[in-house]
């Protein structure tokens, strides 16, 4: 696998690159603003950009419109975008094409780099990765909501994971329970909150997402 | 009412009729009496300010000029009278002073609510120490040129400024007169000179069109008069300066607290969340550092700890960066900073905002903070289900307004929230209005002065 880095602090771009690299994964080219992204992406076709929301030279949300270009020039290119902080307003942005090969990460994550390589996989793969934090800021945001009150713990448990773009298996591991049992949950979850229910992992997840950003 | 220039709440009032003038007219030759009343107590108080010196006058021509046949204890008693009335009057000195400005302070008033000219106070600030001695008070009212113009008011307008008003009430009391002369069959009063005639029609006729004339030209007499009033009693330039730097004074102190306050914060949020665990963490890694050799399985345990460490000191700074300045109002300037922050609360917020520029980064962020603390009291204390964020920029002014379904009851009293947010907004000259009657809803209206920079184009 082949991925485009795009972030400005020298220290960041490079221990991104090493943290890759060390776990399999080919740096293709990694830069530190917008245009040489988007310069980039053209020419090394790579499967995914990890793209930092502060770039130069406004320092602003330079980086999010950088990646949003990208996608724009190469329709369904997978993109990470990676920040000091996570917000709702921004993650709805990512997610309004309601197609997959989004990812939107705090940048405390690349800490735990066996968690973050996943999260790159599972993009690049066209799965949709949100910050845990985005998806407790949007349950606190429906906390008042009728249909989320009647969800078992459990069922809260699962349907957080699954927000946050978690694959059944990843869930099971995480709840310590089996494949089935989070295959019931999530069936149940879906009947409770009136969604339509989808074999597809990443529908589902968009569909959840869409349900919480109501 | 007569003009463009009106002002005030009282614009409100019924539909005009074609007779809506009579009635108008009537309200307006009752104030100019309430102003004639007003002239005679300033009379008063102005001859009780002149006591002490018509006293001391008196006095001293006794004494030189007396008559030198006068018994011995009447001489004393008549030459002693007028200094003992002098000290009186000289010791009563400052309470007349004072009333003389709350005499003003009424005339303003009633120029405002009758004339429909707003004069402002144009005195300078009590002084700041409450325990002031009588001098410092004295020099207080005496030193403000505004006082010394009270003065100058009260004596034109005892001298004839008080004709103005009274002239409405005079002109229809002559026309009551005539119509008198017209019943009686024999004038009452004289006819003005080179009348034609003094027949009873005649005189009815002078007298109706005199009471018709009192009646419409009443309320724009009462208008000059007011303008005139606001000639002496309104601030001159100076003053008006002046009041505006002691506002600027105020202002700028309340603003250096304010943000020497947060800067002792921020030391201290930095002090005891991400130093302390930075320390912490660099003990953890020296700690397994030690342990590496010997048991790695517990050196791996520090280790998890010190990168656990490390995520909530970077949580702590997100979160004390968000206080500071937060990261969207940079990127993305006011309207989607309040957005972002509408989809943190726990109740639905809309926001609506046709802002086509950005205000200076200050003004942006002191309303960002105000519409953060407004939010925050939505959610706690109005039981609301949802609020709207109204932004918008017009005449000047950048006007923020917001709503919620909510209980309503809201104190400003209460709490020092509002209060601290008047402060915040009051360095940028802007205000801030809450309506928020029992049952709800709450309203709060902010409206701070600026102008918009041209929206910034982007690179990419």
């Amino acid at each position: 696998m082949r991925v485009v880095i795009a972030e400005d602090l020298f220290l960041l771009r490079d221990g991104l690159t090493r943290l890759l690299r060390a776990r399999g994964i080919q740096v293709a080219a990694a830069v530190d603003d917008g245009p040489a992204l988007l310069a980039a992406v053209t020419e090394h076709q790579p499967d995914v950009a990890i793209v930092d929301v502060r770039l130069p030279p406004t320092f602003t949300d330079e980086g999010l419109k950088a990646a949003l270009a990208a996608r724009a020039q190469q329709p369904g290119l997978p993109v990470l975008v990676l920040s000091q902080y996570v917000e709702q307003l921004y993650a709805r942005e990512l997610l309004a094409g309601r197609t997959g090969g989004i990812g939107y990460l705090l940048k405390d994550r690349v800490m735990n780099g066996a968690q973050f390589t996943d999260a790159v996989r599972r993009v690049a793969g066209g799965g949709t990765v949100m910050d845990p934090e985005v998806i407790s800021q949007l349950l606190d945001r429906n906390s008042a909501d009728g249909a989320l009150a009647t969800l078992s713990p459990r069922e809260h448990d699962a349907l957080t994971l699954m927000a946050e773009g978690r694959s059944n298996a990843a869930i099971a591991q995480r709840l310590v329970i089996t494949e089935s049992a989070v295959a019931k949950h999530i069936a149940s979850i879906f009947l409770k909150l009136n969604l339509q229910p989808s074999d597809d992992d990443n529908r589902r997840v968009l569909a959840v997402l869409a349900y919480l950003d109501r | 009412m007569d003009n463009g220039a009106v002002t005030g709440p009282a614009m409100q009032g019924p539909p005009r009729r074609w007779w809506s003038w009579i009635g108008e007219g009537a309200v307006a030759v009752a104030r100019g009496m309430g102003f004639c009343g007003l002239m005679l107590a300033g009379l008063g108080l102005v001859l009780a300010l002149l006591l002490p010196l018509l006293a001391a006058g008196i006095g001293i021509g006794l004494l030189l000029a007396g008559p030198a046949h006068w018994h011995q204890t009447e001489a004393v008693a008549l030459r002693v009278a007028p200094f003992a009335v002098m000290a009186v009057s000289l010791l009563l000195f400052p309470s007349v002073l004072l009333a003389v400005r709350a005499l003003a302070i009424v005339t303003r008033r009633l120029c405002g609510e009758w004339c429909r000219v707003p004069v402002t106070d144009p005195y300078w600030p009590p002084p700041p120490d409450e325990r002031l001695g009588i001098q410092g008070r004295l020099r207080w009212l005496l030193g403000d040129p505004a006082g010394r113009r009270d003065l100058l008011w009260f004596t034109v307008n005892a001298c004839g400024g008080w004709v103005l008003p009274a002239a409405a009430a005079g002109l229809m009391t002559y026309g009551f007169l005539c119509i008198l002369g017209g019943n009686r069959g024999h004038p009452v009063v004289a006819p003005p000179p080179a009348f034609p005639g003094s027949e009873p029609p005649v005189l009815i006729a002078l007298g109706l069109a005199l009471i018709a004339f009192g009646l419409w030209a009443a309320p724009w007499l009462l208008r000059g008069y007011g303008m005139l009033a606001r000639s002496m009693l309104g601030p001159t330039g100076r003053a008006e300066l002046a009041l505006r730097v002691a506002h600027l004074a105020k202002t700028r102190a309340d603003t250096l607290d304010t943000g020497a306050a947060e800067m002792r914060r921020i030391e201290r949020d930095l002090h005891d969340g991400a130093q302390a665990r930075l320390v912490a963490m660099g003990m953890t890694l020296d700690a397994a550092e030690e342990l590496l050799d010997d048991s790695p399985q517990a050196a791996r345990a520090l280790l998890a700890e010190a990168r656990e460490s490390s995520a909530k000191a970077l949580s702590e700074l997100r979160d004390l960066v968000r206080g500071i300045h937060p990261p969207v109002l940079a990127d993305r300037g006011l309207a989607d900073a309040v957005r972002a922050l509408a989809l943190r609360q726990p109740v639905r917020v809309h926001v609506a905002s046709d802002l086509d520029g950005r205000p200076p980064a200050p003004v942006e962020a002191a309303a960002y903070f105000t519409v953060s603390e407004l939010l925050a009291n939505i959610s706690k204390h109005a039981h609301a289900s949802q609020a709207w964020v109204d932004l918008r920029h017009q005449g000047g002014m950048l006007r923020i307004g917001v709503r919620d379904d909510g209980t309503g009851g809201a104190d400003p009293a209460l709490g020092t929230g509002l209060a601290g947010l008047g402060h915040r907004l009051a360095a940028f000259d802007g205000v801030l209005a809450l309506s928020s009657p029992p049952g709800g809803p709450t309203v709060v209206n902010v409206e701070i002065p600026c102008a918009l920079s041209s929206p910034k184009t982007s690179s990419c």
